[in-house]
Protein backbone atom coordinates (compact mmCIF):
# COMPACT_ATOMS: atom_id res chain seq x y z
CA UNK A 1 0.00 0.00 0.00
CA UNK A 2 2.96 2.26 0.50
CA UNK A 3 3.34 2.68 -3.26
CA UNK A 4 0.32 4.92 -3.51
CA UNK A 5 1.47 7.40 -0.91
CA UNK A 6 3.30 9.61 -3.33
CA UNK A 7 -0.01 11.14 -4.45
CA UNK A 8 -0.63 14.81 -3.75
CA UNK A 9 -2.12 15.59 -0.37
CA UNK A 10 -5.62 17.03 -0.38
CA UNK A 11 -5.38 20.79 -0.08
CA UNK A 12 -7.19 22.56 2.75
CA UNK A 13 -9.63 23.91 0.18
CA UNK A 14 -10.34 20.46 -1.25
CA UNK A 15 -10.84 19.03 2.21
CA UNK A 16 -13.24 21.82 3.10
CA UNK A 17 -15.21 21.13 -0.07
CA UNK A 18 -15.35 17.42 0.74
CA UNK A 19 -16.56 18.13 4.26
CA UNK A 20 -19.31 20.35 2.90
CA UNK A 21 -20.70 17.30 1.08
CA UNK A 22 -21.35 15.56 4.42
CA UNK A 23 -24.21 17.34 6.18
CA UNK A 24 -23.77 15.41 9.44
CA UNK A 25 -20.22 16.72 9.92
CA UNK A 26 -21.52 20.21 10.60
CA UNK A 27 -23.77 19.22 13.49
CA UNK A 28 -22.94 19.63 17.15
CA UNK A 29 -23.21 17.08 19.94
CA UNK A 30 -23.18 17.11 23.76
CA UNK A 31 -23.74 20.75 24.73
CA UNK A 32 -22.95 22.37 21.38
CA UNK A 33 -19.58 20.76 20.75
CA UNK A 34 -18.67 20.47 17.06
CA UNK A 35 -18.76 16.80 16.08
CA UNK A 36 -15.32 15.21 15.61
CA UNK A 37 -16.22 11.94 13.94
CA UNK A 38 -13.40 9.42 14.35
CA UNK A 39 -15.45 6.23 14.11
CA UNK A 40 -15.50 5.61 10.37
CA UNK A 41 -14.03 2.16 10.95
CA UNK A 42 -17.41 1.24 12.46
CA UNK A 43 -19.47 3.12 9.93
CA UNK A 44 -18.66 6.05 7.68
CA UNK A 45 -20.81 9.09 7.01
CA UNK A 46 -22.50 9.59 3.66
CA UNK A 47 -22.17 12.52 1.27
CA UNK A 48 -25.16 14.27 -0.30
CA UNK A 49 -24.29 12.62 -3.61
CA UNK A 50 -25.06 9.21 -2.10
CA UNK A 51 -28.23 10.41 -0.36
CA UNK A 52 -29.37 12.13 -3.56
CA UNK A 53 -28.73 9.04 -5.67
CA UNK A 54 -30.87 6.92 -3.35
CA UNK A 55 -33.64 9.46 -3.20
CA UNK A 56 -33.68 10.10 -6.92
CA UNK A 57 -33.79 6.36 -7.62
CA UNK A 58 -36.74 5.94 -5.26
CA UNK A 59 -38.56 8.98 -6.60
CA UNK A 60 -38.07 8.16 -10.27
CA UNK A 61 -37.17 4.54 -10.96
CA UNK A 62 -38.14 2.27 -8.07
CA UNK A 63 -39.25 -1.25 -9.01
CA UNK A 64 -38.27 -4.85 -8.29
CA UNK A 65 -35.16 -5.59 -10.33
CA UNK A 66 -34.78 -8.52 -12.72
CA UNK A 67 -38.54 -8.99 -12.83
CA UNK A 68 -41.28 -7.53 -14.96
CA UNK A 69 -41.07 -5.86 -18.33
CA UNK A 70 -42.54 -2.47 -17.53
CA UNK A 71 -40.50 0.68 -17.92
CA UNK A 72 -39.77 1.18 -14.24
CA UNK A 73 -38.59 -2.42 -13.92
CA UNK A 74 -36.22 -1.87 -16.80
CA UNK A 75 -34.90 1.39 -15.39
CA UNK A 76 -34.45 -0.09 -11.91
CA UNK A 77 -32.62 -3.10 -13.32
CA UNK A 78 -30.37 -0.81 -15.36
CA UNK A 79 -29.57 1.31 -12.30
CA UNK A 80 -28.82 -1.81 -10.23
CA UNK A 81 -26.60 -3.38 -12.90
CA UNK A 82 -24.88 -0.10 -13.64
CA UNK A 83 -23.98 0.16 -9.95
CA UNK A 84 -22.61 -3.38 -10.08
CA UNK A 85 -20.46 -2.56 -13.09
CA UNK A 86 -19.01 0.61 -11.53
CA UNK A 87 -18.33 -1.12 -8.22
CA UNK A 88 -16.66 -4.03 -10.05
CA UNK A 89 -14.42 -1.62 -11.96
CA UNK A 90 -13.59 0.17 -8.71
CA UNK A 91 -12.03 -3.02 -7.33
CA UNK A 92 -10.54 -4.24 -10.62
CA UNK A 93 -12.89 -7.12 -11.45
CA UNK A 94 -15.68 -8.04 -13.89
CA UNK A 95 -19.35 -7.27 -13.13
CA UNK A 96 -20.38 -10.94 -13.13
CA UNK A 97 -17.81 -11.57 -10.40
CA UNK A 98 -19.58 -9.15 -8.05
CA UNK A 99 -22.39 -10.46 -5.83
CA UNK A 100 -24.46 -8.00 -3.82
CA UNK A 101 -24.91 -9.11 -0.23
CA UNK A 102 -26.37 -7.48 2.88
CA UNK A 103 -22.86 -6.68 4.14
CA UNK A 104 -19.37 -8.17 4.29
CA UNK A 105 -20.43 -10.53 7.08
CA UNK A 106 -23.02 -12.05 4.78
CA UNK A 107 -20.43 -12.28 2.01
CA UNK A 108 -18.11 -14.39 4.20
CA UNK A 109 -21.02 -16.53 5.39
CA UNK A 110 -22.05 -17.00 1.77
CA UNK A 111 -18.64 -18.47 0.93
CA UNK A 112 -18.54 -20.61 4.08
CA UNK A 113 -22.05 -22.01 3.54
CA UNK A 114 -21.55 -22.52 -0.19
CA UNK A 115 -18.46 -24.57 0.68
CA UNK A 116 -20.33 -26.82 3.11
CA UNK A 117 -23.32 -26.99 0.75
CA UNK A 118 -20.91 -28.60 -1.72
CA UNK A 119 -21.20 -31.82 0.27
CA UNK A 120 -23.75 -33.89 -1.64
CA UNK A 121 -24.17 -31.29 -4.39
CA UNK A 122 -22.14 -33.35 -6.86
CA UNK A 123 -20.77 -32.07 -10.15
CA UNK A 124 -18.34 -29.19 -10.19
CA UNK A 125 -18.90 -28.53 -6.47
CA UNK A 126 -17.13 -31.78 -5.58
CA UNK A 127 -13.77 -29.97 -5.45
CA UNK A 128 -14.99 -27.83 -2.52
CA UNK A 129 -16.09 -30.66 -0.22
CA UNK A 130 -14.46 -30.42 3.21
CA UNK A 131 -13.80 -33.39 5.45
CA UNK A 132 -12.33 -34.09 8.90
CA UNK A 133 -8.58 -33.50 8.72
CA UNK A 134 -8.94 -30.60 6.30
CA UNK A 135 -7.83 -27.22 7.60
CA UNK A 136 -9.22 -23.72 7.47
CA UNK A 137 -6.64 -21.04 8.25
CA UNK A 138 -7.36 -17.54 9.58
CA UNK A 139 -5.33 -15.04 11.60
CA UNK A 140 -5.47 -13.90 15.20
CA UNK A 141 -6.24 -10.34 14.08
CA UNK A 142 -9.53 -11.12 12.35
CA UNK A 143 -12.79 -9.35 12.97
CA UNK A 144 -15.36 -11.84 14.34
CA UNK A 145 -16.99 -11.72 10.89
CA UNK A 146 -13.92 -13.44 9.41
CA UNK A 147 -13.55 -15.88 12.29
CA UNK A 148 -16.90 -17.16 13.55
CA UNK A 149 -18.22 -18.23 10.10
CA UNK A 150 -15.06 -20.37 9.72
CA UNK A 151 -15.45 -21.83 13.21
CA UNK A 152 -18.98 -22.77 12.20
CA UNK A 153 -17.81 -24.21 8.88
CA UNK A 154 -15.35 -26.38 10.79
CA UNK A 155 -18.12 -27.51 13.13
CA UNK A 156 -20.35 -28.49 10.18
CA UNK A 157 -17.66 -30.33 8.25
CA UNK A 158 -15.23 -31.66 10.85
CA UNK A 159 -12.42 -29.51 9.43
CA UNK A 160 -9.88 -27.96 11.83
CA UNK A 161 -9.40 -24.24 12.35
CA UNK A 162 -5.80 -22.99 12.59
CA UNK A 163 -4.44 -19.48 12.69
CA UNK A 164 -1.42 -17.26 12.16
CA UNK A 165 -0.46 -15.47 15.36
CA UNK A 166 0.19 -11.77 15.87
CA UNK A 167 3.52 -10.37 17.08
CA UNK A 168 3.84 -8.04 20.06
CA UNK A 169 4.24 -5.22 17.55
CA UNK A 170 0.91 -6.03 15.94
CA UNK A 171 2.22 -7.61 12.74
CA UNK A 172 1.29 -11.01 11.38
CA UNK A 173 3.76 -13.69 12.46
CA UNK A 174 4.30 -15.63 9.25
CA UNK A 175 6.52 -18.14 11.08
CA UNK A 176 3.73 -19.12 13.47
CA UNK A 177 2.05 -21.52 11.06
CA UNK A 178 2.92 -23.84 8.19
CA UNK A 179 0.19 -24.54 5.69
CA UNK A 180 -0.24 -28.14 4.61
CA UNK A 181 -1.75 -30.11 1.76
CA UNK A 182 -4.88 -30.30 3.91
CA UNK A 183 -5.26 -26.49 4.05
CA UNK A 184 -8.33 -25.72 1.96
CA UNK A 185 -9.07 -22.09 2.82
CA UNK A 186 -6.88 -19.20 3.98
CA UNK A 187 -9.03 -16.26 5.10
CA UNK A 188 -7.45 -13.02 6.26
CA UNK A 189 -7.99 -9.32 6.61
CA UNK A 190 -6.57 -6.76 4.20
CA UNK A 191 -6.26 -4.32 7.09
CA UNK A 192 -6.84 -5.00 10.78
CA UNK A 193 -9.89 -3.09 11.97
CA UNK A 194 -8.18 -2.62 15.34
CA UNK A 195 -4.48 -2.03 14.61
CA UNK A 196 -4.58 -0.89 11.01
CA UNK A 197 -2.00 -3.59 10.19
CA UNK A 198 -1.81 -4.49 6.52
CA UNK A 199 -0.57 -8.09 6.31
CA UNK A 200 1.64 -9.23 3.41
CA UNK A 201 -1.17 -10.22 1.06
CA UNK A 202 1.08 -11.35 -1.80
CA UNK A 203 3.03 -13.71 0.46
CA UNK A 204 -0.14 -15.13 2.04
CA UNK A 205 -1.65 -15.70 -1.40
CA UNK A 206 1.57 -17.32 -2.61
CA UNK A 207 1.61 -19.74 0.33
CA UNK A 208 -2.08 -20.57 -0.09
CA UNK A 209 -1.71 -21.20 -3.78
CA UNK A 210 1.29 -23.44 -3.19
CA UNK A 211 -0.93 -25.88 -1.28
CA UNK A 212 -3.99 -25.34 -3.47
CA UNK A 213 -6.02 -23.48 -0.82
CA UNK A 214 -8.67 -20.87 -1.62
CA UNK A 215 -8.00 -17.34 -0.39
CA UNK A 216 -10.67 -15.08 1.14
CA UNK A 217 -9.79 -11.43 1.74
CA UNK A 218 -11.75 -9.30 4.21
CA UNK A 219 -11.35 -5.92 2.52
CA UNK A 220 -13.82 -4.00 4.69
CA UNK A 221 -11.12 -1.73 6.07
CA UNK A 222 -9.07 -1.35 2.89
CA UNK A 223 -11.52 -0.67 0.04
CA UNK A 224 -12.78 2.59 1.62
CA UNK A 225 -9.28 3.91 2.25
CA UNK A 226 -6.83 2.82 -0.41
CA UNK A 227 -6.79 1.60 -4.03
CA UNK A 228 -7.73 -2.09 -4.07
CA UNK A 229 -7.58 -4.36 -7.10
CA UNK A 230 -8.76 -7.87 -6.28
CA UNK A 231 -7.56 -9.21 -9.63
CA UNK A 232 -4.05 -7.85 -9.06
CA UNK A 233 -4.03 -9.15 -5.49
CA UNK A 234 -4.93 -12.52 -7.03
CA UNK A 235 -7.29 -13.51 -4.21
CA UNK A 236 -10.13 -15.95 -4.88
CA UNK A 237 -12.76 -14.11 -2.85
CA UNK A 238 -12.99 -10.63 -1.36
CA UNK A 239 -15.67 -8.89 0.68
CA UNK A 240 -16.47 -5.34 1.74
CA UNK A 241 -19.39 -3.36 3.17
CA UNK A 242 -21.13 -0.35 1.67
CA UNK A 243 -21.62 1.55 4.91
CA UNK A 244 -17.90 1.71 5.68
CA UNK A 245 -17.13 3.38 2.32
CA UNK A 246 -19.46 6.40 2.32
CA UNK A 247 -22.33 4.21 1.07
CA UNK A 248 -25.58 2.92 2.54
CA UNK A 249 -25.93 0.18 5.12
CA UNK A 250 -27.70 -2.99 4.01
CA UNK A 251 -25.47 -3.54 1.00
CA UNK A 252 -22.12 -5.24 0.72
CA UNK A 253 -20.11 -6.96 -1.94
CA UNK A 254 -18.67 -10.42 -2.42
CA UNK A 255 -16.11 -10.72 -5.17
CA UNK A 256 -15.50 -14.23 -6.40
CA UNK A 257 -13.22 -15.44 -9.18
CA UNK A 258 -15.58 -16.33 -12.04
CA UNK A 259 -14.72 -20.04 -12.34
CA UNK A 260 -15.17 -20.48 -8.58
CA UNK A 261 -18.56 -18.76 -8.48
CA UNK A 262 -19.61 -20.91 -11.44
CA UNK A 263 -18.71 -24.10 -9.59
CA UNK A 264 -20.10 -23.19 -6.15
CA UNK A 265 -23.59 -24.24 -5.05
CA UNK A 266 -25.92 -21.51 -3.72
CA UNK A 267 -26.13 -20.29 -0.11
CA UNK A 268 -29.61 -18.72 0.07
CA UNK A 269 -32.21 -20.13 -2.30
CA UNK A 270 -35.57 -18.90 -3.58
CA UNK A 271 -36.69 -16.42 -6.20
CA UNK A 272 -34.34 -14.76 -8.71
CA UNK A 273 -31.56 -17.29 -8.33
CA UNK A 274 -33.19 -20.11 -10.30
CA UNK A 275 -32.92 -21.41 -13.84
CA UNK A 276 -35.75 -23.99 -13.99
CA UNK A 277 -38.06 -24.85 -11.09
CA UNK A 278 -40.16 -28.00 -10.98
CA UNK A 279 -41.91 -29.61 -8.06
CA UNK A 280 -39.31 -32.38 -8.11
CA UNK A 281 -36.30 -30.03 -8.01
CA UNK A 282 -34.65 -26.98 -9.48
CA UNK A 283 -31.57 -25.79 -11.30
CA UNK A 284 -29.84 -22.51 -10.65
CA UNK A 285 -28.94 -19.38 -12.56
CA UNK A 286 -25.33 -18.57 -13.39
CA UNK A 287 -23.49 -16.20 -11.05
CA UNK A 288 -23.91 -13.58 -9.81
CA UNK A 289 -27.72 -14.16 -9.84
CA UNK A 290 -27.27 -17.62 -8.29
CA UNK A 291 -26.15 -15.90 -5.11
CA UNK A 292 -28.79 -13.15 -5.01
CA UNK A 293 -31.97 -14.90 -3.88
CA UNK A 294 -35.09 -12.80 -3.42
CA UNK A 295 -35.71 -9.20 -4.44
CA UNK A 296 -32.36 -7.56 -3.67
CA UNK A 297 -31.65 -4.24 -1.98
CA UNK A 298 -31.81 -1.73 -4.80
CA UNK A 299 -31.62 1.89 -3.66
CA UNK A 300 -28.73 0.77 -1.43
CA UNK A 301 -26.85 -0.72 -4.38
CA UNK A 302 -27.49 2.47 -6.35
CA UNK A 303 -26.23 4.49 -3.36
CA UNK A 304 -23.09 2.37 -3.19
CA UNK A 305 -22.55 3.02 -6.89
CA UNK A 306 -22.68 6.74 -6.10
CA UNK A 307 -20.25 6.28 -3.20
CA UNK A 308 -17.78 4.56 -5.51
CA UNK A 309 -18.16 7.42 -8.03
CA UNK A 310 -17.48 9.89 -5.21
CA UNK A 311 -14.34 8.11 -4.01
CA UNK A 312 -13.09 7.61 -7.57
CA UNK A 313 -13.56 11.32 -8.29
CA UNK A 314 -11.38 12.22 -5.28
CA UNK A 315 -8.93 9.50 -6.32
CA UNK A 316 -8.18 6.57 -4.05
CA UNK A 317 -4.45 7.26 -4.14
CA UNK A 318 -5.16 10.73 -2.74
CA UNK A 319 -7.58 9.32 -0.15
CA UNK A 320 -4.81 6.95 0.94
CA UNK A 321 -2.19 9.71 1.09
CA UNK A 322 -4.51 11.92 3.13
CA UNK A 323 -5.38 9.21 5.65
CA UNK A 324 -1.73 8.16 5.85
CA UNK A 325 -0.81 11.69 6.95
CA UNK A 326 -3.59 11.70 9.57
CA UNK A 327 -2.45 8.30 10.83
CA UNK A 328 1.16 9.45 11.17
CA UNK A 329 0.01 12.57 13.02
CA UNK A 330 -2.09 10.50 15.41
CA UNK A 331 0.62 7.89 16.03
CA UNK A 332 3.26 10.52 16.68
CA UNK A 333 0.98 12.57 18.92
CA UNK A 334 -0.26 9.62 20.95
CA UNK A 335 3.28 8.26 21.40
CA UNK A 336 4.27 11.56 23.00
CA UNK A 337 1.59 11.32 25.71
CA UNK A 338 2.72 9.57 28.91
CA UNK A 339 0.86 6.41 29.72
CA UNK A 340 -0.62 5.91 26.28
CA UNK A 341 -0.09 2.46 24.78
CA UNK A 342 -0.78 1.99 21.10
CA UNK A 343 -2.19 -1.44 20.22
CA UNK A 344 -0.50 -2.40 16.97
CA UNK A 345 2.22 -0.90 14.80
CA UNK A 346 3.50 2.46 16.02
CA UNK A 347 4.84 3.39 12.58
CA UNK A 348 2.55 4.21 9.68
CA UNK A 349 4.12 1.86 7.12
CA UNK A 350 1.92 -0.96 5.82
CA UNK A 351 -0.71 0.37 8.09
CA UNK A 352 -4.08 2.03 7.64
CA UNK A 353 -5.95 4.60 9.66
CA UNK A 354 -7.33 2.58 12.55
CA UNK A 355 -5.45 3.67 15.66
CA UNK A 356 -6.30 1.80 18.85
CA UNK A 357 -4.83 2.68 22.20
CA UNK A 358 -5.11 2.45 25.96
CA UNK A 359 -4.62 5.20 28.51
CA UNK A 360 -2.86 3.81 31.61
CA UNK A 361 -5.19 3.37 34.59
CA UNK A 362 -8.25 4.42 32.61
CA UNK A 363 -10.61 1.87 31.13
CA UNK A 364 -11.38 2.25 27.41
CA UNK A 365 -15.05 2.94 28.14
CA UNK A 366 -14.12 5.78 30.47
CA UNK A 367 -11.70 7.25 27.94
CA UNK A 368 -14.38 7.06 25.27
CA UNK A 369 -16.86 8.77 27.57
CA UNK A 370 -14.63 11.76 28.25
CA UNK A 371 -13.84 12.09 24.54
CA UNK A 372 -17.56 11.90 23.77
CA UNK A 373 -18.16 14.72 26.19
CA UNK A 374 -15.75 16.79 24.09
CA UNK A 375 -17.69 15.92 20.95
CA UNK A 376 -15.17 13.31 19.77
CA UNK A 377 -16.77 10.08 18.57
CA UNK A 378 -14.44 7.08 18.93
CA UNK A 379 -15.13 3.43 19.55
CA UNK A 380 -14.43 1.90 22.97
CA UNK A 381 -14.76 -1.87 22.93
CA UNK A 382 -13.05 -4.97 21.62
CA UNK A 383 -14.13 -3.82 18.13
CA UNK A 384 -15.43 -7.31 17.31
CA UNK A 385 -11.86 -8.62 17.56
CA UNK A 386 -11.98 -10.20 21.01
CA UNK A 387 -9.26 -12.82 20.48
CA UNK A 388 -6.86 -10.07 19.35
CA UNK A 389 -7.57 -8.07 22.52
CA UNK A 390 -7.11 -11.19 24.63
CA UNK A 391 -3.76 -11.74 22.89
CA UNK A 392 -2.68 -8.28 24.12
CA UNK A 393 -4.06 -8.98 27.60
CA UNK A 394 -6.78 -6.35 27.47
CA UNK A 395 -10.57 -6.47 27.48
CA UNK A 396 -11.14 -3.40 25.35
CA UNK A 397 -9.36 -0.50 23.68
CA UNK A 398 -10.16 2.94 22.33
CA UNK A 399 -10.10 3.24 18.56
CA UNK A 400 -9.90 6.36 16.46
CA UNK A 401 -10.43 5.62 12.77
CA UNK A 402 -10.15 8.03 9.89
CA UNK A 403 -11.83 8.63 6.56
CA UNK A 404 -11.33 10.98 3.64
CA UNK A 405 -13.28 13.78 5.39
CA UNK A 406 -11.19 13.95 8.58
CA UNK A 407 -8.80 16.84 9.18
CA UNK A 408 -5.48 17.38 10.96
CA UNK A 409 -7.36 19.68 13.36
CA UNK A 410 -9.54 16.74 14.34
CA UNK A 411 -6.47 14.65 15.13
CA UNK A 412 -5.28 17.55 17.32
CA UNK A 413 -8.68 17.54 19.04
CA UNK A 414 -8.23 13.81 19.76
CA UNK A 415 -4.77 14.37 21.24
CA UNK A 416 -6.03 17.23 23.41
CA UNK A 417 -8.92 15.00 24.43
CA UNK A 418 -6.56 12.27 25.61
CA UNK A 419 -4.78 14.83 27.80
CA UNK A 420 -8.18 15.76 29.22
CA UNK A 421 -8.90 12.08 29.93
CA UNK A 422 -5.72 11.91 32.01
CA UNK A 423 -6.60 15.12 33.84
CA UNK A 424 -10.19 14.04 34.51
CA UNK A 425 -9.20 10.68 35.97
CA UNK A 426 -6.19 12.24 37.70
CA UNK A 427 -3.67 9.93 36.12
CA UNK A 428 -0.35 10.87 37.77
CA UNK A 429 2.03 12.48 35.30
CA UNK B 1 -21.56 19.31 32.21
CA UNK B 2 -23.24 15.90 32.32
CA UNK B 3 -19.90 14.13 32.58
CA UNK B 4 -19.35 15.23 36.18
CA UNK B 5 -22.92 14.17 36.95
CA UNK B 6 -22.05 10.66 35.88
CA UNK B 7 -18.55 10.43 37.30
CA UNK B 8 -19.43 11.60 40.79
CA UNK B 9 -16.63 11.61 43.36
CA UNK B 10 -18.29 8.72 45.19
CA UNK B 11 -18.07 6.62 42.04
CA UNK B 12 -14.43 7.49 41.40
CA UNK B 13 -13.63 6.77 45.07
CA UNK B 14 -15.18 3.31 44.86
CA UNK B 15 -13.35 2.74 41.56
CA UNK B 16 -9.98 3.61 43.07
CA UNK B 17 -10.62 1.86 46.39
CA UNK B 18 -13.13 -0.88 45.80
CA UNK B 19 -14.84 -2.46 48.82
CA UNK B 20 -14.78 -6.23 49.44
CA UNK B 21 -12.74 -6.96 46.31
CA UNK B 22 -11.31 -10.44 45.77
CA UNK B 23 -12.85 -13.89 45.81
CA UNK B 24 -13.37 -15.45 49.24
CA UNK B 25 -14.43 -18.70 50.89
CA UNK B 26 -16.86 -19.84 52.10
CA UNK B 27 -19.59 -19.06 49.62
CA UNK B 28 -22.91 -20.58 48.62
CA UNK B 29 -23.01 -19.72 44.95
CA UNK B 30 -20.94 -18.04 42.26
CA UNK B 31 -21.93 -16.28 39.07
CA UNK B 32 -19.85 -15.23 36.07
CA UNK B 33 -21.29 -12.43 33.95
CA UNK B 34 -19.89 -10.78 30.87
CA UNK B 35 -20.80 -7.74 28.82
CA UNK B 36 -20.34 -8.99 25.24
CA UNK B 37 -20.16 -5.49 23.76
CA UNK B 38 -17.05 -4.45 25.70
CA UNK B 39 -15.68 -7.68 27.14
CA UNK B 40 -16.03 -6.55 30.76
CA UNK B 41 -16.49 -9.41 33.17
CA UNK B 42 -17.22 -10.19 36.79
CA UNK B 43 -17.08 -13.35 38.89
CA UNK B 44 -19.13 -12.82 42.03
CA UNK B 45 -19.76 -15.03 45.05
CA UNK B 46 -22.45 -14.78 47.70
CA UNK B 47 -22.42 -16.33 51.13
CA UNK B 48 -25.74 -16.64 52.95
CA UNK B 49 -26.75 -17.55 56.47
CA UNK B 50 -30.41 -18.36 56.38
CA UNK B 51 -31.98 -15.41 54.62
CA UNK B 52 -29.12 -13.05 55.33
CA UNK B 53 -26.31 -12.09 52.97
CA UNK B 54 -23.10 -12.49 54.99
CA UNK B 55 -20.53 -11.85 52.27
CA UNK B 56 -20.21 -10.80 48.64
CA UNK B 57 -16.79 -11.18 47.07
CA UNK B 58 -15.80 -10.63 43.47
CA UNK B 59 -13.13 -10.45 40.83
CA UNK B 60 -13.89 -8.03 38.01
CA UNK B 61 -12.41 -6.45 34.92
CA UNK B 62 -14.23 -3.37 33.83
CA UNK B 63 -14.70 0.35 33.55
CA UNK B 64 -15.06 2.71 36.48
CA UNK B 65 -18.84 2.50 36.35
CA UNK B 66 -19.02 -1.28 36.49
CA UNK B 67 -16.28 -1.58 39.12
CA UNK B 68 -17.74 1.10 41.35
CA UNK B 69 -21.28 -0.23 41.01
CA UNK B 70 -20.13 -3.68 42.16
CA UNK B 71 -18.25 -2.16 45.09
CA UNK B 72 -21.32 -0.14 46.16
CA UNK B 73 -23.49 -3.23 45.72
CA UNK B 74 -21.55 -5.05 48.42
CA UNK B 75 -22.15 -2.17 50.85
CA UNK B 76 -25.87 -2.31 50.14
CA UNK B 77 -26.47 -6.03 50.51
CA UNK B 78 -23.99 -7.46 53.00
CA UNK B 79 -25.77 -7.81 56.36
CA UNK B 80 -29.21 -7.47 54.79
CA UNK B 81 -31.77 -10.13 53.98
CA UNK B 82 -32.16 -11.45 50.47
CA UNK B 83 -35.59 -9.80 50.26
CA UNK B 84 -34.17 -6.40 51.27
CA UNK B 85 -31.32 -6.81 48.80
CA UNK B 86 -33.72 -7.66 46.01
CA UNK B 87 -35.82 -4.59 46.61
CA UNK B 88 -32.67 -2.43 46.69
CA UNK B 89 -31.62 -3.99 43.39
CA UNK B 90 -35.03 -3.23 41.89
CA UNK B 91 -34.72 0.41 42.97
CA UNK B 92 -31.23 0.58 41.47
CA UNK B 93 -32.31 -0.96 38.17
CA UNK B 94 -35.28 1.42 37.94
CA UNK B 95 -33.01 4.39 38.60
CA UNK B 96 -30.32 3.57 36.04
CA UNK B 97 -32.88 2.73 33.36
CA UNK B 98 -34.86 5.94 33.90
CA UNK B 99 -33.14 8.11 31.25
CA UNK B 100 -32.63 10.76 33.89
CA UNK B 101 -36.28 10.76 35.04
CA UNK B 102 -36.01 8.85 38.35
CA UNK B 103 -35.96 10.50 41.77
CA UNK B 104 -34.01 7.91 43.69
CA UNK B 105 -34.65 7.31 47.40
CA UNK B 106 -31.39 7.92 49.24
CA UNK B 107 -32.64 5.95 52.25
CA UNK B 108 -32.84 2.84 50.08
CA UNK B 109 -29.93 3.36 47.71
CA UNK B 110 -27.43 5.25 49.92
CA UNK B 111 -24.16 5.77 47.97
CA UNK B 112 -25.77 4.16 44.94
CA UNK B 113 -27.79 7.33 44.24
CA UNK B 114 -24.54 8.57 42.73
CA UNK B 115 -25.30 6.35 39.75
CA UNK B 116 -28.39 8.37 38.80
CA UNK B 117 -26.27 10.23 36.22
CA UNK B 118 -25.53 6.97 34.42
CA UNK B 119 -29.18 6.83 33.35
CA UNK B 120 -28.47 9.70 30.94
CA UNK B 121 -26.01 7.51 29.04
CA UNK B 122 -27.97 4.48 27.76
CA UNK B 123 -24.82 2.72 26.55
CA UNK B 124 -23.40 2.70 30.08
CA UNK B 125 -26.45 1.24 31.85
CA UNK B 126 -25.21 -2.30 31.24
CA UNK B 127 -21.92 -1.37 32.93
CA UNK B 128 -23.74 -0.29 36.08
CA UNK B 129 -25.83 -3.46 36.10
CA UNK B 130 -23.11 -6.06 35.44
CA UNK B 131 -22.38 -6.74 39.13
CA UNK B 132 -26.06 -6.66 40.06
CA UNK B 133 -26.87 -9.23 37.38
CA UNK B 134 -24.17 -11.46 38.86
CA UNK B 135 -25.60 -10.94 42.35
CA UNK B 136 -29.13 -11.79 41.20
CA UNK B 137 -27.90 -14.90 39.40
CA UNK B 138 -25.75 -16.05 42.36
CA UNK B 139 -28.62 -15.65 44.83
CA UNK B 140 -30.86 -17.60 42.44
CA UNK B 141 -28.26 -20.37 42.25
CA UNK B 142 -27.88 -20.45 46.04
CA UNK B 143 -31.66 -20.78 46.36
CA UNK B 144 -31.78 -23.54 43.77
CA UNK B 145 -28.93 -25.41 45.49
CA UNK B 146 -30.72 -25.10 48.82
CA UNK B 147 -34.00 -26.46 47.48
CA UNK B 148 -32.12 -29.32 45.80
CA UNK B 149 -30.43 -30.17 49.10
CA UNK B 150 -33.77 -29.86 50.85
CA UNK B 151 -35.38 -32.18 48.34
CA UNK B 152 -32.55 -34.71 48.73
CA UNK B 153 -32.84 -34.60 52.48
CA UNK B 154 -36.60 -35.09 52.23
CA UNK B 155 -36.03 -38.12 49.98
CA UNK B 156 -33.39 -39.54 52.32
Amino acid sequence: MTGQLTADQLTAGELEKIRADFPILSRTVRDSRPLVYLDSGATSQRPRQVLDAERSFLEQHNAAVHRGAHQLAEEATDAYESARARIAAFVGVQPDEVVFTKNATEGINLVAYALSNSTGAGGAAQRFVLAPGDEIVVTEMEHHANLVPWQELCRRTGATLRWYQVTDGGRLDLDSLELSERTKVVAFTHQSNVMGTVPPVAELVRRAREVGALTVLDACQSVPHTPVDFAALDVDFGVFSGHKMLGPSGVGVLYGRRELLEALPPFLTGGSMIEIVKMEGSTYAPPPQRFEAGVPMTSQAVGLGAAVDYLAAVGMDRVAAHEHALTEQALTGLSEIDGVRIIGPTDAEDRGGAVSFMVADVHAHDTGQVLDDLGIAVRASHHCAWPLHRRFGIAASVRASFAVYNTPAEVDALLAGVHEVRRFFRVPA
Amino acid sequence: MKLEQMYQEIILDHYRNPHRQGLREPFDAESYQINPTCGDEVTLRVALEGDRVTDVSYDAIGCSISQAATSVLTDLVVGRTVAESTSTMDAFVTMVQSRGQAEPDEDVLEDAVAFAGVSQYPSRVKCALLGWMAFKDAVGRADAARSDNGAQRAEA
